[in-house]
């Protein structure tokens, strides 16, 4: 059995290449905020990240927390897919709907639960498939699209990504991961779309120690685990109603 | 055009558009205001919340201290979860939308239009926009309703003959819960089926581009 275990964030990241393709997982929850922040470190460009929102909630009051829209800040982003690419507010703007105005970004912005899909489908070796979602909109301007029971469907094709940073709350050796409620989101069908993925897990245990039917994802679909440490981010607080 | 008589407060928005909601149903509840229809469910009644990031059958908002880290509805605001509780990840969760499992989605709007169209994700004059899980929930759900506020901040009206944004999806609002009161989209018009104590519906006639008309038992929203 090969362990999966690696010593630092910024070994697990060392060998991303510019122009890497990146699924980053979390809505909210479950975001891999220190592989982000290593990433950032690492001084990687080109990139194209894949994911809900680029930005984080909550990062006024936590300075050492890192984003997607850090590396968009730093113009290390060559792509964005994602769903949320502008403020909800018409008077605020942040660094992606600037540089996706001024065209110096390229950005696919697509619906949440075609993203997951596309995820989902990379990760199956189905190339391609068919949903309703954003028929009669500009999204679907333009696109190929398809007939079924009368109704009609945009033809949407898989992602699989270079990398796929994934966040689990318990970890074994082999990478076998369990999430923790709402943790879960995207990190299980990213795990399985990309050509490596790394993961952060607030507990690594020997092998065996978890039971096989409790397991979410193999650990063949893992290529490195780290072991979120004391001094790493833990959580993000939420702001509540 | 302006009147400053009292409106509906959120809550009682909230409060008024959850009583909507029929027993068994399964409810997705959207980004903003509608996510705080989770604290007004009629209890004993199977209602069943819904949420894009996998939660299914969560509760009223919560403080971080009670839900958890790992606990957030749609918008990422702490929630609890009911005894009956699952959780999926994010494809299975859209798989339940997808295949018209939702009784009703819950969402807010920028516009609507008397033909049901809606508008959700872009603003006005700039690129790019949030359309996080609307596009999936409005082309798929048993139907949707939508809680906005009835005007933007400087007084333009949001219920509208034909939408001008880009459209959210086409001709699927059947519900649409405002600060001034209770509105069925009815083709050429809306139906107005409540109104917020205090107003008229000449009033609110006034800050609507569209035709409102009076259902026979048009009453004060409650």
């Amino acid at each position: 059995m090969q362990n999966k275990v690696i010593a630092s964030f910024a070994e697990a990241v060392a060998d991303i290449a510019d122009g890497s393709s990146i699924l980053l997982g979390g809505f909210g929850p479950g975001t891999p905020h220190n592989l982000i922040g290593a990433l950032c470190a690492q001084g990687a460009k080109d990139l194209h990240l894949i994911s809900n929102t680029v930005g984080g909630a909550g990062l006024q009051d936590m300075p050492q927390l890192k984003s997607g829209m850090t590396l968009v800040e730093e113009g290390r982003v060559r792509k964005v897919t994602c769903c949320f690419s502008a403020p909800a507010s018409p008077s605020r703007s942040h660094a992606l709907q600037e540089q996706d105005e001024a065209g110096e970004i390229e950005v696919e912005l697509i619906p949440q639960g075609t993203l997951a899909e596309r995820i989902r489908a990379g990760g199956a070796g189905i190339p391609a498939f068919y949903t309703p979602a954003a028929v009669g909109t500009v999204l679907g301007e333009g696109r190929e699209t398809r007939f079924f029971d009368g109704r009609e469907y945009l033809l949407e094709e898989a992602i699989f990504a270079d990398y796929a940073f994934v966040r689990a709350w318990r970890a074994d050796e082999f990478g076998n991961l369990v999430f923790r409620r709402a943790q879960r989101n995207f990190n299980p069908l990213m795990a399985t779309a990309a050509r490596c993925t790394i993961v952060e897990a607030e507990e690594i245990v020997p092998v065996g120690t978890i039971d096989p039917d409790h397991i979410h994802t193999s650990g063949i679909f893992v290529s490195r685990t780290v072991l979120i440490g004391p001094d790493d981010i833990l959580h993000v607080r939420r702001i509540s109603r | 055009m302006t009147n400053d008589k009292p409106r509906l407060t959120r809550d009682l928005m909230a409060a008024r558009l959850a009583a909507e909601f029929k027993p068994g149903w399964l409810v997705n509840l959207g980004v903003g205001m509608p996510t705080m229809c989770s604290d007004f469910i009629p209890a004993g009644q199977g209602i069943v919340l819904h949420s894009e990031n996998g939660l299914i059958g969560y509760g009223r908002g919560a403080t971080v201290e009670e839900a958890g880290p790992y606990v957030v509805n749609a918008g990422v605001m702490p929630v609890l979860l009911e005894p009956y509780a699952a959780v999926l990840h994010h494809a299975d969760a859209f798989a339940v939308i997808r295949s018209g499992r939702l009784s009703v989605g819950v969402l807010g709007a920028y516009e609507v239009a008397v033909n049901g169209d809606f508008a959700n994700w872009r603003t006005a004059g700039r690129k790019g926009g949030g359309i996080g899980g609307a596009m999936d929930i409005a082309a798929c759900a048993q139907r949707i309703f939508l809680l906005m506020e009835h005007q933007t901040r400087d007084g333009s009206p949001r219920l509208l003959e034909r939408c001008t944004l880009a459209l959210t999806a086409p001709g699927v609002v059947k519900l649409v819960m405002t600060d001034l009161g209770l509105f069925e989209p009815a083709g050429d018009h809306f139906i107005v089926r409540e109104l917020t104590p205090g107003w008229s519906i000449d009033e609110v006639q006034a800050v609507t581009s569209a035709k409102l008309v009076a259902t026979s038992d048009m009453h004060e929203v409650g």
